[in-house]
């Protein structure tokens, strides 16, 4: 495969998943708003900055804006085309990467892409959104899914399709790390369930699709640490860490063909001994770090294995020799 | 005693039959390729303009909705960018099928055939013993004037001696309604991927349309290019691999590359995908360097190389041409093609078929003035304001005049244009194209229109039935160039006559 296409699937499929996480995440912060108290709730209508800053995007959003009210953030991650990282600049980036690779995907899922990304820049998206934000939401999310499900059923599962899903599982293992970086999302708490931290909590798992799952595998009250335990170390949620980096790590080796307790080159290395490391860790040694320590950590450590995975596959400085017997090989019998 | 039966209700009385949509519909002085006289639908037509007939403006523009949404969705489109916003643009798609019955079409592919045979051996003999040139058939100075005559490619042999592979002529149709050729498109024509999407949209949106008649399909056009393309490899070599190189997403007819590419199977490459060592080519894939045998080539020569040919070319391949003269990579189509599409070549090629292959020629050239020719050039100032002018190497109607739609200031303005570079002009009388109804908003009006048949050249010769017609949607206008406000609509080659 091309590795500008291969560079092209990985950056689709980070961009694709990225785009449903920001709607899940202003979707949830929304109607946060009206579980908590008044006096709380004004409060964090003013200042939307800790979803700002959970994104990683303060910077680009001072550039843009002063306040940091519902209306400015919510512009700012939803339709701001200049900011790539709001949905519809998650979703045209996905888009051009779509385009560039229109051979390599089914015809379905180009065109549940570009349907998608009609829909949210069209002049009607936007009013649809102040008119009835939920169903705005509902349909965003869903057109998001329904490229996922389609993904899923209909792509040749090759090297291609590794490559679309490590994009998504980097950037879904990313996207749990921030909710849970403690600095940010939350109003800093003791780690005990008071209400307030409750209803946040409760938010963290919704903004991860992580409600249901928790009351069936724990059947009490939201604890924080067991939310945690659920997002960073729970191998059968498909949105928690761990369960993207065995993702990852099996495409790496799908594709290389070495097996697991071994590695044929960094990006292998770094996300073998990440996996481990999640593997063999408790949740009550990360809780003792602190979360926000552990979470940037572990960012750091998928920002290096993404970049590893470019070095390895799409800009490889090629070796002489292997040019060489390529190029014998070329001669004609 | 039979059984009892609930009686059928009434028929309802029709109010009134619905207006006949093509009533009223004139073809006026022009040659109109549906009717013959007013109402009087030509027989291939027929069945079709009954059909029509029976419909009603607002069925008619719900199925010209669903066609505009599906090219929408599917992405079919160019971006305009204004305020930074981009919007997605479709390409108008007619939804009135322009029908070619099989006598007219078979004299038209004899003539295509007949053309694009000469055009190659003119092609080798010019970059050989320019047999052409020497015995006085064509004056030496208007090829060594050519811009895209590549000198350095003399006694360059291509593989099994073919130059262009892909070829788009134009035809239009004069108020007789004679075929004539207007021009070669031996670079790299575009468009014969709505050939085949406005087919299937049509099929989509308008199944009923098909039921009647039998109409050759379009479909195989990808399948015979890829045969094509394996037939040139290097050294006839078995398998080969196979790719289309495009400058890139932002260019007008990516869509088109990747469509191809798609179709084919075969990858899609940029210059910066590429890399030659060793005068080989190779791709840069994720498992290392891949050797790559056959390009189809969406890049003009100008951009091929920058070692070679224009060295501010970004979307080229350093090395390519040495590795194609080595003859371990084949192009499709060969290099220096455009000596045989340079308009005033054009004027040549009748001359070409009787000297190559002694025949008449069976699609006749629009008559033609060079502007470089005392006498012709005579004529020209003389009847500027009658005539359309064309600079002999541009395409998609930019570098032309036309005299009659023409003001002053663009009249004098070629005036003084064709004085100073003679060799670079043609111009032939403002020809009275043939025109097709097309539906607008509630009723047809007619609009003139070409033809591109595409022309493969490989192991045989394929032309696929039809070719893409183009229609100058503004009213009263001649150019159908899609950059130019033209349209265009699916084109039928019928199995018999009607």
């Amino acid at each position: 495969m091309l590795s500008r296409v291969a560079d092209s699937l990985f950056w689709m499929g980070l961009y694709v998943e990225r785009a449903e996480n920001i709607a899940r995440i202003v979707d949830v912060n929304s109607q946060l708003m009206l579980d908590l108290p008044r006096e709380q709730a004004d409060r964090i209508s003013r200042n939307w900055m800790p979803v700002v800053a959970s994104l990683g995007d303060e910077r680009a959003f001072r550039e843009r804006h002063k306040k940091a009210d519902a209306e400015a953030v919510t512009d700012f991650l939803l339709f701001d085309r200049s900011h790539t990282n709001s949905i519809v600049g998650s979703l045209a980036a996905a888009r051009e990467n779509a385009r560039t690779v229109r051979e390599q995907i089914s015809t379905e899922m180009w065109e549940q892409i570009n349907r998608t990304y009609l829909w949210l820049t069209s002049k009607g998206s936007r009013q649809f959104f102040h008119r009835n934000a939920y169903e705005f939401f509902e349909r965003t999310k869903k057109s998001l899914q329904l490229f996922q499900g389609i993904t899923d059923s209909v792509m040749m599962q090759g090297e291609g399709w590794e490559f679309l899903r490590m994009g998504r599982y980097l950037e879904r293992a990313d996207k749990a790390s921030r909710l849970l970086d403690d600095e940010f999302f939350l109003v800093k708490g003791d780690g005990k369930s008071n209400g307030t931290a409750v209803i946040q909590w409760q938010a963290i798992l919704r903004c991860s699709n992580a409600r249901q799952a928790y009351q069936r595998l724990y059947a009490t009250v939201v604890e924080p640490i067991r939310v945690a335990e659920l997002l960073l170390l729970h191998e059968e949620f498909p949105r928690s860490v761990e369960h993207c980096l065995r993702g990852l790590d099996q495409a790496l080796r799908r594709m290389s063909g070495v097996s697991s307790g071994k590695f044929s080159n960094q990006a292998e290395k770094l996300s073998g001994r990440l996996l481990s490391e999640l593997s063999f860790g408790s949740i009550e040694e990360i809780w003792q770090r602190g979360l926000h320590q552990a979470m940037d950590d572990l960012q750091l450590k998928l920002n290096a294995i993404g970049a590893a995975i470019r070095d390895v596959y799409i800009n490889p400085a090629v070796p002489v020799a292997a040019m060489a017997t390529a190029a014998t090989a070329q001669v004609p019998q | 005693m039979p059984a009892a039966t609930q009686p059928a209700p009434a028929k309802r009385k029709k109010k009134s039959a619905p207006k006949q949509l093509f009533k009223g519909y004139q073809p006026e002085k022009f040659f109109d390729e549906v009717f013959s006289a007013p109402e009087k639908a030509r027989p291939a037509y027929r069945k079709l303009i009954q059909r029509m007939n029976r419909m009603s403006a607002r069925e008619l523009d719900e199925r010209r909705q669903m066609a505009d949404v599906s090219f929408l969705n599917q992405g079919i489109t160019f971006t305009v960018y204004s305020d930074n916003e981009g919007t997605e643009r479709i390409f108008p798609f007619d939804i009135v099928p322009r029908v070619i019955p099989a006598t007219e079409w078979e004299h038209i592919e004899s003539g295509l055939v007949q053309r694009i045979t000469a055009l190659n051996l003119f092609l080798h003999d010019i970059y050989h013993g320019q047999r052409i040139l020497r015995d006085g058939v064509i004056p030496r100075h208007f090829i060594d004037e050519a811009k895209h005559f590549r000198k350095e490619f003399m006694g360059f042999n291509v593989p099994r001696n073919i130059y262009i592979h892909i070829c788009g002529t134009d035809l239009v149709r004069d108020d007789h309604g004679t075929y004539f050729v207007l021009e070669d498109n031996a670079r790299c024509p575009s468009g014969v991927s709505y050939v085949m999407e406005n087919r299937s949209t049509l099929r989509r949106v308008f199944p009923g349309l098909f039921e009647q008649y039998g109409v050759r399909p379009v479909e195989h056009f990808p399948e015979e290019l890829l045969n094509l393309l394996k037939y040139i490899a290097p050294h006839g070599k078995p398998n080969p691999t196979v790719a289309v190189l495009t400058p890139g997403i932002y260019n007008s007819a990516y869509f088109e590359h990747s469509f191809l590419a798609r179709q084919m199977g075969i990858e899609i490459v940029e210059g910066r995908d590429l890399v030659v060592r060793d005068d080989h080519v190779f791709m840069r894939t994720t498992k290392g360097l891949q050797a790559l045998d056959v390009i189809y080539r969406r890049i003009d020569d100008d951009f091929l190389d920058p070692h070679v040919f224009r060295p501010d070319s970004m979307l080229g391949v350093p090395g390519i041409v040495s590795a194609y003269r080595a003859g371990n990579v084949s192009l499709a189509n060969s290099i220096g093609t455009g000596v045989a599409d340079d308009k005033v070549t054009y004027y040549f090629v009748p001359r070409m078929i009787k000297y190559y292959l002694d025949q008449e020629p069976i699609l006749p050239n629009v008559p033609t003035y060079l502007a470089s020719e005392p006498a012709d050039m005579k004529y020209i100032m003389d009847n500027l304001p009658k005539l359309v002018v064309k600079a002999a190497n541009e395409a998609g109607g930019y570098g032309m005049l036309i005299g009659p739609h023409a003001s002053k200031g663009e009249i004098d303005k070629f005036r003084r244009l064709i004085k100073t570079d003679p060799r670079n002009y043609i111009a032939q009388p403002t020809l009275s194209l043939s025109r097709h109804p097309c539906f607008c908003e509630d009723h047809f009006e007619g609009r003139h229109i070409d033809l591109r048949p595409y022309i493969l050249y490989g192991e045989k010769i394929t032309i696929i039935p039809g070719g893409l017609t183009r229609v100058a949607l503004r009213k009263g206008s001649l150019v159908v160039n899609s950059s130019q406000g033209g349209g265009s609509k699916d084109t039928w080659v019928l199995e018999g006559d009607e």
